[in-house]
């Protein structure tokens, strides 16, 4: 497998994270060493086994369907960058 | 014994018996830590009225007779952990000035036993990181030779317990972010069994790999602190519900002249292997000898698919990671941009600038692999070869009780020496990253010291909810050494009077 410093911008827009071109480059060289290591599973037989996604392999357990949480609005809005009346402010995204 | 050099039971006894308050300790330790700050730099945000006043609360407690197992015993806290009314920045830009709204559970556990939190511990940002040079703050620095890092990501809590700044700290370990700091600080780090402390407000980094746990000076006392910190909680859907335990219980049985008689400590081949620092694969074969004077006896196994742990985790824990941090997108909390043009430019500037360049990285690596054409080939094999690993330390405990080796393949390292290539930075975690892909449960305990003092660390791992016997197999280790004992030269002295 060889990055593309095209992958890199793909990768970083699919990511929403800004990056410019000396970044780019940066980047395509640390992925491409990274990927490098990460290629050695490319070798092992894996035909027949399990994926394992979870220490425990345990079943998410379900609770009661009854509210027990409390309004906090204000609490958790005092983080945030812009609120107004209890909403969150976002850039306008329908014209 | 000065109060900043006892232990947490240490402590915990002189508060019970009225011989000092906490109120005493307190102040003392908060002023250690001011006095450390600019030599190492392990403290993000130092809580002194707070402090002070859960002090007078655990004083008053005592007095009331009402007081919990750690009253009055000044800890502080991995800033990965909610704090509520405190900030929690989790090392980085981007959560910079976000105050917590509410306590992680481990947090509200040590709070209800009594601790007092004193502050807030530095870290690699978001956890991601072998040295401590992530952080947004600064790197944290090694009580041992301030020239080297403390290890990471919990840099500072280890710091801040190796330099006798307090007693015991919180740090949480996603591929050895508590055993390998504490093996270049020379104090003791346990990561419990996965699911045996709750994640609930722990900062997610990779969720089925994260592990909160205690850093501590001796084995007994991070029985005494994971005696407050586990525990069902129905807010993490991996916490188990279990019976609770004692993990004092092995401790506290007395001693015979071979106390651990019948304990069969596996030697996994690879963990004594090529690149294995020769100064530390000494000290690791006298450690050995020590265990066998205490009746234990040593067994050779394999665990070949071992070597495959840190490919399977730069996998793994990426692409959970960019998962877990597609929340920090400006808009309900964290850093927003100044500047934009949009909404989603909105998104990409405000992470472009809230986020170092290893975040980054690994949020690019994780949206990678889970990315359409790739999934399969990245993250469904990583997950595969997981179980190949799950399977080798299932065959081990079979033949053993623990398994022995080095927690890290060389010592403490000078600032830069790793960060310019992220792979050799990963190869630090060879040893510990196994232990958070299978689940199980491993501490790091100080076995010895270079020629430079730098100090070495000997993990010893054990098979799911084997807590209470790994603590007990490193506490009679303790018994008959005294290399916990050894103290950095003091960075929190008082400055001479003018």
């Amino acid at each position: 497998m060889s990055l593309t410093l095209q992958d890199i911008e793909r990768i970083a827009w699919l990511a929403r994270i800004e990056i410019d071109a000396r970044e780019a480059a940066d980047v395509h060289a640390k992925l491409t060493s990274i990927f490098t290591m990460i290629d050695a599973l490319d070798a092992i037989d894996t035909s027949g086994i399990e994926p394992m996604s979870h220490a425990q392999d345990m079943t998410t357990p379900l609770r009661d369907d009854r509210v027990t949480e409390s309004d906090r609005r204000a609490d958790f809005q005092r983080v945030a960058p812009a609120t107004e009346d209890g909403l969150y402010l976002v850039p306008r995204v329908i014209e | 014994m000065a109060a900043h050099e006892d232990t947490i039971a240490g402590l915990a006894a002189a508060l019970a018996a009225r011989k000092l308050s906490s109120v005493e300790v307190t102040t003392a330790t908060l002023d250690r830590i001011e006095r450390a700050q600019q030599s190492l730099n392990a403290f993000v945000t130092i809580d002194r009225d707070g402090a002070l006043a859960q002090a007078k609360a655990a004083d008053a407690a005592r007095a009331r007779g009402d007081a919990g197992a750690l009253a009055g015993v000044p800890i502080a806290h991995k800033d990965v952990l909610m704090t509520a009314g405190l900030t929690t920045t989790c090392g980085s830009r981007m959560l910079a000035k976000f105050v917590a709204p509410y306590d992680a559970f481990v947090v509200e556990r040590l709070r209800r036993a009594g601790t007092v939190l004193v502050g807030k511990t530095n870290m690699d940002e978001f956890a991601m990181g072998s040295s401590n040079e992530t952080s947004y703050f600064g790197t944290v620095k090694n009580p041992w030779n301030t020239a080297m890092v403390p290890g990471g990501s919990s840099g500072g809590s280890a710091a801040a317990v190796a330099a006798r700044l307090v007693p015991g700290s919180t740090g949480t370990d996603t591929g050895g972010s508590i055993r390998q700091p504490a093996a270049l600080t020379g104090i003791c780090g346990l990561k419990p069994t996965y699911g045996v402390c709750s994640r609930y407000g722990l900062i997610a980094f990779a969720s089925s790999l994260d592990t909160p746990g205690p850093f501590a000076r001796t084995a007994e006392d991070c029985a005494l602190m994971l005696n407050a910190m586990a525990g069902h909680d129905p807010r993490d859907s991996t916490s188990l519900d279990r019976p609770a335990e004692d993990y004092t219980r092995e401790i506290a049985k007395p001693a015979s002249g071979k106390p651990l008689a019948g304990l069969r400590i596996g030697l996994p081949r690879e963990y004594f292997g090529d690149g294995l620092d020769a100064e530390v694969a000494a000290a690791i074969d006298a450690a050995l000898a020590t265990f066998r004077a205490l009746g234990a006896t040593t067994v050779d196994i394999e665990l070949p698919a071992v070597k495959l742990s840190v490919p399977v985790y730069y996998v793994i824990a990426p692409a959970e990671a960019s998962s877990n941090l597609s929340r920090f997108d400006g808009v309900r909390y964290g850093h927003r941009a100044a500047q934009y043009d949009g909404l989603a430019d909105m998104y990409r500037r405000s992470r472009a600038e809230g986020f170092g360049a290893e975040v980054k990285r690994r949020i690019l690596v994780g949206t990678y692999v889970l990315s359409h054409g790739y999934y399969d080939a990245y993250y469904l094999k990583a997950q595969k070869v997981r179980r190949l690993i799950a399977d080798d330390f299932r065959r081990a405990f079979a033949q053993c009780d623990v398994m022995m080796g080095a927690t890290t393949p060389g010592v403490a390292f000078p600032f830069g020496a790793k960060s310019a290539d992220p792979v050799a930075m990963y190869l630090n975690d060879i040893f510990t990253i196994a232990g958070n892909l299978t689940g199980t449960p491993a501490i790091s305990i100080p076995c010895g010291f270079t020629r430079a003092g730098l100090p070495i660390g000997l993990q010893i791992q054990g098979d799911y909810f084997s807590e209470a016997r790994i603590l007990d197999v490193a506490h009679r280790f303790q018994q008959a050494s005294d290399w916990h004992a050894r103290a950095p030269r003091d960075c929190a002295a008082s400055e001479p009077r003018r």
